[in-house]
């Protein structure tokens, strides 16, 4: 069996009478991608944002290798999570070099930090043709990179992603979902959220499917590919 | 490096120049200036947080400098830096519950401050003479002693906007909550950053007080504090090099409009409208002076 890294425990989140989340458990091994997919108000986003400190939960608990997690955002992201937000909110007025120094602001080993410039300009070499340009510059998909590479610059156990797919063309989500396979490869562990649930499926290991705030199904990603229900509603076909 | 020898020989020409008294007055006023602006240009510009209340922190500076040096015979060097350091005493105290305060509140709760701060100072007759002001300052602040603190003000600011500080400080004003998913803590580097502009405010007012041999409070009225923000804004949120020539370029217009003086308030004035109308981003925009060269677009 191996190590849970992240296990979430009934959690629930209200947005004033609202239920947005109503017990939703979820566990996230070492090495493995996990998503949670689901539509739109299912409570994905605002599970990650729970997780990261940013909604307050009414109910419920996060454990880090088996130690409870920190309520402060700042806290979270030092103990080893790193989020790219939903719709990337990279710093546009700055470049893209000082958008992933920025991402290391937590770490002080400087040789570390730069060979994992190196390590991201190995993932995304855009980025390093890239480096002087101010990030608000970018195109849509480059900006998703940029906004990959920064979370990872913080070293994080587990890379925490919402919607990467927001926004971008078929064929660069196809990419951007390749390199999160190598990142997976080379250690970091992954959690992901989606609405587009083909890719996600077909890259995590494991996912979770909500429905209005309450978890419908879980399971290996492969049996849900082929779940006729998941079929029907997630994957735009008839069983 | 480039960059801290040409401030350096700019720092020496300012200081060596051959220059009449009245123009040597100038310039140790800009100097003073610059030093007031670039700390508010590190909360205002480089930050987002507008203040509309950093007067305040001059006149902590420049009174605290005064009493040290004219009644308790401590020396300069000591007194100024005491100066600073009460500013930043006060400005932590204060920051500490109105820094939650986001968007315009700031400024609201800063503005009040300010005049706060000037009442006390107004009122506490037996501490500070009230508004009869505070006179027999030694001059101390020499065109060469003003330049100098100037120049290495600079140096050390524009070195620390491109360290992990500075980059904290702009990640918090370009989007709070990304750079809380960084792992800011972003109230405290707001403190931070509120703490050294109200440094800076603080030697530059202490400064003040030993070019002009005399304080009161009315020099350090809203007037003054909108003055320095309205500086900031001129040379260009986000650009130190903006703040330093806007704020150099105001005081010389001031000062050499002095003969006509009824007019002096109307130059200002359009001045400001001149820079709204022409160039909304300030005169260097967000952009410092040598990036301008290399044409290097936002």
């Amino acid at each position: 069996m191996e190590k849970i890294l992240l296990e979430a425990q009934d959690i629930t989140v209200n947005y004033g009478a609202i239920k947005a989340l109503s017990g939703f458990s979820l566990k996230l091994m070492e090495h493995e991608i996990v998503s949670v997919i689901g539509a739109n108000g299912a409570g994905k986003s605002t599970f990650m944002n729970a997780l990261m400190g940013m909604v307050r939960i009414t109910g419920g608990k996060f454990f880090l290798e088996g130690s409870p997690l920190s309520s402060k955002n700042y806290k979270i992201v030092r103990s080893g999570l790193s989020l790219v937000p939903e719709g990337r909110r990279i710093f546009t007025p700055l470049t893209v070099e000082e958008n992933l120094r920025i991402g290391a602001f937590s770490r002080k080993n400087r040789n570390e930090i730069r060979d994992d410039y190196d390590w991201i300009f190995s993932l995304f070499p855009i980025l390093k043709e890239r480096l002087k340009q101010y990030a608000g510059t970018l195109s849509g998909g480059e900006q998703q990179m940029l906004a990959i590479g920064r979370a990872l610059m913080a070293k994080p156990k587990i890379l925490l992603l919402d919607e990467p797919s927001l926004g971008l063309a078929p064929i660069i989500i196809q990419n951007i979902f390749k390199e999160l396979k190598r990142i997976n490869e080379q250690g970091v562990s992954i959690l992901l959220v989606e609405q587009n649930a083909k890719q996600a499926l077909l890259l995590s290991h494991r996912a979770y499917v909500l429905q209005t705030g309450r978890l419908l199904k879980e399971g290996f990603s492969r049996d849900l590919l082929e779940d006729s229900d998941i079929k029907a509603a997630y994957l735009g076909q008839s069983s | 490096m480039k960059r801290n020898i040409i401030l350096i020989l700019i720092g020496l020409a300012l200081a060596l120049w051959p220059l009449g008294g009245y123009q040597e007055g100038i310039i140790i006023l800009m100097c003073i200036n610059c030093v007031a602006a670039m700390g508010v240009s590190i909360l205002t510009g480089f930050t987002g947080i507008f203040t509309l209340g950093h007067a305040a922190y001059m006149a902590l500076g420049a009174y605290t400098a005064a009493i040290l040096t004219v009644r308790y015979g401590i020396s300069v060097f000591p007194s100024i830096l005491a100066g600073g350091f009460m500013a930043i005493l006060v400005a932590w105290l204060i920051g500490l519950p109105t820094l939650k305060l986001t968007g315009d509140y700031y400024a609201i709760a800063s503005l009040g401050l300010c005049e706060a701060i000037r009442l006390i100072l107004e009122n506490w007759q037996s501490f500070t003479r009230g508004s009869r002001g505070f006179p027999g300052i030694e001059p101390y602040t020499t065109r060469g002693f003003a330049v100098t603190i100037f120049i290495f003000l600079a140096i050390i600011t524009f070195n620390f906007l491109e360290s992990r500080l500075g980059r904290e400080l702009k990640a918090s004003r370009d989007d709070g909550v990304a750079a809380s998913l960084m792992g800011f803590d972003t109230h405290k580097s707001k403190m931070k950053a509120l703490v050294i502009s109200a440094f800076y405010c603080g030697i530059s007012g202490a400064l003040l007080g030993g070019y002009m041999g005399f304080i009161q409070p009315s020099m350090f009225d809203m007037m003054k504090s909108t003055e320095l923000t309205a500086v900031v804004v001129f040379g260009g949120l986000g650009s130190l090099s903006g703040t330093i020539l806007g704020s150099a370029a105001i005081t010389l217009i001031m000062e050499y409009f002095r003969d006509i003086s009824q007019y002096r308030m109307l130059i200002y004035g359009l001045l400001l409208v001149i820079i709204m109308v022409f160039r909304p981003e300030g005169l260097l925009g967000s952009r410092e002076i040598w990036d301008l060269k290399m044409g290097v677009k936002k």
